[in-house]
């Protein structure tokens, strides 16, 4: 008998009388989720927040914010102007290695952890927002959800290869528990609220 | 890694050699505890989510063949590759397959605490297949040559000057530092030119969902999301508890894993891996390694609800006051002991009585488990089997023996009181193990009832 056949016999046999599932959808909570809540906890988890109209804007704050030298990437066509290098799926993975700067249009805001939903749609290459120096994640300003309970719902109308929580900057506290932001992943999160 | 046989209370010993380091570790240890708490607190749903979870976990753990099926046809039609492994030599051996098809002889690896139950970085290295760990943590072990001591803080026992050492050892940094952002940019540098040149990649899995057949992994670091989107070849090394039947049951234990873990409301990242990018594999290996056997035993199958999250451990006054390295096995601490035995009971007969019973594990357990009552039960089918020290159950025996007589019992009071009074040095010596972090009380004049008997006369 194969591994596979003999453990799923094994479970069959042991495994304990049939328990029901709870009822989980007590949880969600349908209402729009709080955009002062969402921006409390990115600050707690070392993220930063900026509210803007439009992409204008957004063009002026990286150049201030970045400089003229950095190497800028982003998959977001309204965007382009700021992109110093040409960027799409047929990039090389490991020419991003030297990204200063990466901006993702993310799906949506969770007000209850300041994590952003972003997909593989998105990063386009799934390198992207993890090898970047800093990370520019642009949500729109309806798009906040309360509770994690919330994103799955939204999520369940979507399809992904791949898709990422991702709360603040990369961070460590391996060494005596001191706080360290910039283990491997970037060294910043900005978040983009617009409208 | 170094094997040992000495049992938690020798080597809970050594760790108690250096009072400060014990403090030190007791101290941060109730801290993260107390961060999980502010974090629980801030929810007025905590208890209904942690019921929901333990409900789920008991769901899944009642229909895991069927759920197992579900998770293997939906990772296929998702163009996974997927492998079951008995045991951990199985696992092992897949994974080396899959690096020899690779045609790679160097990999980089994320926190697998699976992959350390599997001993794999050993086995690989006498393949001549170098294994690098990743999360910082565990890079730090790794080159001190230890295991972790911690499944979510792997260095937690080492202070940054043994740090500040280790890089200056192997990372070629000058001597004598110990600032632990410098360290940290030091290993992230060091790092990103692993993750830039290495093909394939292992992580572990946090959950894998049967409903969709995709898993999700957990890190604060990013660094199983460098290693695996950079590979050629991603590995997921999972245990066959690992399935939760739905997506939507991810909104209850993502909500509760990193605020019982650190008391953060969420990982940095949470990373949902469905279907690999096109040109790209991803392997994921079910592994059982006696965990079907656990579910077979009733008193000890909700030890398979364990989400990871540490929590017992941060809380647990034993593993505060004796160190990760005292369970001398892959997963310590509370949870730890109830998942050693059912490997080898009389490797780690030890480690069930390694614990003062409190409870406080099983009051913080995110999925409830019954922590302390399985310690408590495996404490009486190890005694049943043979597995007890001689000495303990010498000292039970007798214990037994004086306490079913009230003469004997009387007896060995006055003698106590006796010596105590006239002859401390009886007692008060290395012969005596729990004179060894303590000083023996000062003997009274009377016993209890010897005090009772008199002033009733009065």
């Amino acid at each position: 008998m194969s591994s596979r056949d003999s453990i799923l016999k094994a479970v069959k046999e042991n495994q304990p009388e049939k328990a029901g599932l709870p009822d989980i959808s007590v949880f969600k909570t349908s209402t729009q989720g709080s955009l002062s809540k969402f921006a409390a906890a990115l600050n707690a988890v070392g993220g930063k927040i900026a509210y803007v109209s439009d992409y204008g804007e957004i063009l002026h704050m990286i150049k201030a914010q970045y400089g003229d030298h950095a190497k800028v990437i982003s998959p977001m066509k309204e965007l382009a102007m700021l992109c110093t290098e040409n960027f799409d799926l047929s990039t090389p993975v490991h020419s991003l290695h030297d990204v200063d700067v990466a901006i993702l249009k993310g799906q949506f805001g969770v007000a209850e952890n300041g994590a952003v939903w972003i997909t593989d749609k998105e990063m386009v290459n799934r390198a992207l927002p993890f090898i970047t120096q800093h990370l520019v994640a642009i949500i729109d300003w309806e798009m906040i959800v309360p509770t994690m309970h919330d994103s799955y719902e939204l999520i369940s109308r979507t399809r992904y290869g791949f898709g990422t929580f991702i709360a603040g900057p990369s961070k460590t506290a391996d060494i005596e528990q001191s706080l360290v932001i910039g283990a491997h992943g970037p060294r910043s999160m900005t978040v983009y609220v617009m409208g | 890694m170094e094997q040992t046989t000495k049992d938690h209370s020798a080597l809970a010993q050594q760790f108690n050699r250096d009072e400060d380091r014990v403090d030190w570790h007791d101290e941060t240890l109730w801290w993260i505890r107390e961060k999980r708490d502010k974090a629980a607190h801030q929810l007025p749903e905590w208890e209904s989510l942690r019921e929901a979870a333990s409900q789920i976990k008991n769901n899944t753990l009642s229909n895991l063949h069927d759920y197992l099926l579900q998770f293997e046809q939906n990772a296929i039609a998702n163009g996974l590759q997927v492998h079951w492994a008995a045991d951990a030599a199985e696992h092992n051996q897949i994974v080396h397959r899959i690096i020899n098809e690779a045609n790679v002889v160097r990999i980089v690896k994320s926190k697998s605490m699976l992959t350390e139950e599997c001993g794999l970085n050993e086995y690989l290295a006498k393949r001549g297949i170098e294994v690098i760990d990743s999360d910082l943590g565990e890079r730090i072990v790794q080159l001190a040559a230890e295991p972790p001591s911690h499944i979510v803080l792997p260095c937690i026992h080492k202070k940054k000057e043994e740090i500040g050492e280790l890089f200056h050892q192997h990372l070629g940094i000058e001597a004598n530092i110990s600032d632990p952002q410098f360290l940290t940019e030091t290993a992230r540098q060091h790092l990103r030119e692993i993750f830039l040149t290495r093909k394939l990649a292992l992580t572990g899995v946090n959950f894998a969902i049967a409903e969709t057949g995709e898993f999700v992994v957990c890190t604060n670091e990013g660094n199983a999301d460098m290693g695996a989107h950079l590979a050629e070849v991603h590995i997921a090394s999972m245990g066959i508890e690992k399935i939760i039947p739905e997506r939507a049951h991810l909104g209850v234990f993502l909500r509760l894993l990193t605020r019982s873990a650190t008391g953060q409301p969420i990982t940095t990242y949470s990373s949902h891996f469905k279907r690999p990018r096109e040109g790209k594999k991803i392997h994921i290996i079910i592994v059982d390694n006696g965990r079907t056997v656990q579910l077979g035993r009733k008193d000890f199958r909700n030890s398979l609800k364990c989400i990871r999250c540490a929590a017992c451990m941060n809380t647990c006054p034993v593993y505060r006051r004796s160190g990760g390295h005292s369970y001398h096995t892959a997963v310590a601490g509370p949870i730890g002991s109830i998942l050693a035995p059912n490997l080898d009971m009389k490797k780690y007969a030890d480690l069930p009585f390694a614990s003062t019973l409190c409870g406080s594990c099983s009051n913080v357990c995110p999925v409830k488990i019954d922590i302390h009552e399985q310690l408590y039960k495996w404490r009486q089918v190890l005694v049943k089997n043979g597995y007890t020290p001689t000495a303990k159950k010498a000292g039970m025996q007798l214990m037994t023996w004086t306490l079913s007589s009230p003469g004997r019992y009387h007896m060995a009071g006055k003698a106590g009181r006796w010596v105590l009074k006239n002859a401390p040095f009886a007692v008060n010596n290395k012969l005596n193990p729990w004179y060894r972090q303590r000083d023996m009380p000062e003997a009274p004049e009377l016993s209890f009832s010897e005090w009772y008997k008199q002033n009733k006369k009065n």
